[in-house]
């Protein structure tokens, strides 16, 4: 299992993936936007989405779970 | 007369460079007006204007960027003119329009000049046309990855692939063969479908460029006096880039002969005078370090982000001149540059991969001393929020020469203390340090070999 949490404070600007779906090590989950920059959030693993902790427009802070994949 | 066809001034941003403008406007006696957002009613611009207007929550399609609030506090405040800084409203050309319409005076080039410029492709095609010389590349919007390929077979690879519209570097990318070039191409025309909404029926407008391996970005600050003639004010060199965003400018570029800098400034004035540009704007150009030659790449119009490297060296007020030429008077045009002036881009953003770092700022703490500048848009308590730009403040330092300005720009980054959020004056440190950067020798693939 592993988790995937927000590296800094952001706003929610696209969902890419569902829980369910299977996903692969490099696989954009989330994309993030802070300071005017996208930033990709990326699985770091292969495995299937257990959690998604977030939804579009969301104002997440630095340490937030965005999800989980197992 | 200027007092009574400008003032109240409704400054339409935030931030270092709302705060910047209502010093000027102050200064010259007019009253200034701010408008800003949920989030940044603590910030020193809205205690610094004479009156402030809350105009929306802090995302900024709803506050920064919605036209119709803007003008309801303004006529809400019997405001005369208005300055829209650069960003948000500042080249949006249906908000000049309004602003004219609403009987208001535009503190900034014609509507039409805006939108001449505002498409990159149309700038491209109008630029050459004058006889300013551009890079090989596509004269029309490119809106399909087979149309990229063929287009990149003519030019010769690597290619730049940007958007027609937009800026900020966002959707940016160079591509070194076609397997790059279709990833390069999604990427602009992602970006392209957020410019415009989402919704262009003719496809992404996208195009491509031959791409300089080592080039400087080097532009010339213009402004455009009542009777259409257009005046150089020297170079900015902004060659310092992070992700295709400046980080550091500095003026006279350090890597151009004299003869390559009149050659410059001759067709920056052409360009302005092709378009009938009126106060204050920017012609950008790439310059090929090892051929000593140069082509065109936009042109902003508007008040820059490094302007005041270049009042640094001239001594004008950049503020006051377009609020000058706005009225409609000739300004004297300011001395020819001397010395050196340097600015540093005060980012909230980490040193190493430049996240970004927003936060609350818990220190803050300006240098101060003979030569050195700082325009901030902050101070100890503000919060730095996700929702803007990361910039924070401006430092900028000026000397006799050139290695006076690294010498006072190494003690001013020491001294800068903030506290809270991440922030880059640890890079600005480092550049301070870099053979690369302290002999001059540099180009816009710096910051990348810095961090490889």
């Amino acid at each position: 299992m592993a988790e995937v949490r927000a590296e800094m404070v952001a706003n929610v600007w696209k969902v890419v993936v569902s829980e369910g779906d299977t996903v692969s090590d490099g696989d954009t989950l989330v994309i993030l936007e802070s300071m005017k920059m996208e930033i990709p959030v990326i699985a770091e693993d292969d495995g299937v989405v257990a959690q998604l902790k977030v939804a579009e427009g969301d104002v997440i802070q630095e340490g937030d779970l965005i999800a989980v994949i197992e | 007369m200027l007092t009574e066809t400008l003032g109240p001034v409704l400054i339409a941003n935030r931030g270092e460079i709302a705060r910047r403008i209502i010093r000027t406007v102050k200064r010259m006696g007019l009253r200034a007006i701010a408008v800003h957002s949920e989030a940044d009613a603590d910030l020193p611009f809205v205690r610094e204007a004479d009156e402030a207007v809350q105009i929306g929550p802090a995302n900024p399609a709803q506050s920064y960027l919605d036209a119709a609030k803007v003008l309801e506090a303004a006529r809400a405040t019997g405001a005369k003119a208005i300055h829209p800084g650069y960003g948000f409203l500042a080249e949006n050309v249906a908000f000049a329009r309004a602003v004219i319409e609403a009987g208001m005076t535009w503190i900034g080039p014609s509507p039409e000049a805006i939108d001449k410029m505002g498409d990159k492709i149309n700038a491209r095609n109008l630029m050459e046309a004058a006889g300013v010389p551009v890079a090989a590349g596509t004269r029309e919007p490119v809106t399909d990855l087979s149309l990229a390929l063929r287009a990149a077979e003519t030019i010769g690879y690597p290619v730049m692939v940007k958007t027609a519209g937009g800026g900020g570097g966002i959707g940016m990318s160079v591509a070194h063969n076609e397997e790059g070039l279709a990833k390069a191409y999604e990427q602009a025309a992602r970006a392209a479908a957020r410019f415009s909404g989402g919704d262009a029926l003719d496809g992404p407008a996208v195009l491509l460029e031959r791409y300089i391996e080592r080039a400087r970005h080097v532009e010339v600050q213009i402004l455009g006096l009542p009777g259409g003639k257009v005046v150089a004010l020297g170079e900015r060199d902004c060659s310092v880039q992070r992700r295709h965003q400046k980080v550091v400018e500095e003026s006279p570029s350090p890597g151009i002969t004299p003869e390559l800098r009149e050659r410059m400034l001759a067709a920056a004035v052409r360009a302005g005078e092709a378009v009938g540009y009126l106060g204050a704007g920017t012609v950008e150009c790439l310059v090929d370090a090892d051929k000593q030659d140069f082509v065109f790449l936009e042109m902003n119009t508007r008040l820059q982000v490094e302007h005041p490297v270049t009042e640094l060296v001239t001594g004008a007020d950049l503020v006051e001149l377009q609020l000058r030429v706005a009225a409609g008077e000739s300004p004297e045009v300011p001395a020819e540059p001397r010395g050196h002036a340097i600015e540093f881009r005060v980012y909230a953003e980490d040193p190493k991969r430049f996240f970004p770092g927003p936060g609350k700022i818990t220190a803050w703490e300006e240098p101060v001393g003979d030569g050195v500048r700082v325009d901030s848009g902050y101070e100890s308590g503000n919060t730095v929020t996700p929702f803007y730009d990361p910039l924070m403040a401006k430092l900028c330092v000026f000397g006799s020469d050139r290695a006076e300005a690294l010498q006072k720009g190494r003690k001013a980054v020491a001294e800068f203390t903030v506290e809270g959020p991440k922030n880059n004056l640890p890079f600005c440190a480092e550049l301070l340090e870099n053979a690369e950067f302290v002999t001059g020798d540099y180009d816009t693939g710096l910051v990348a070999r810095m961090r490889a």
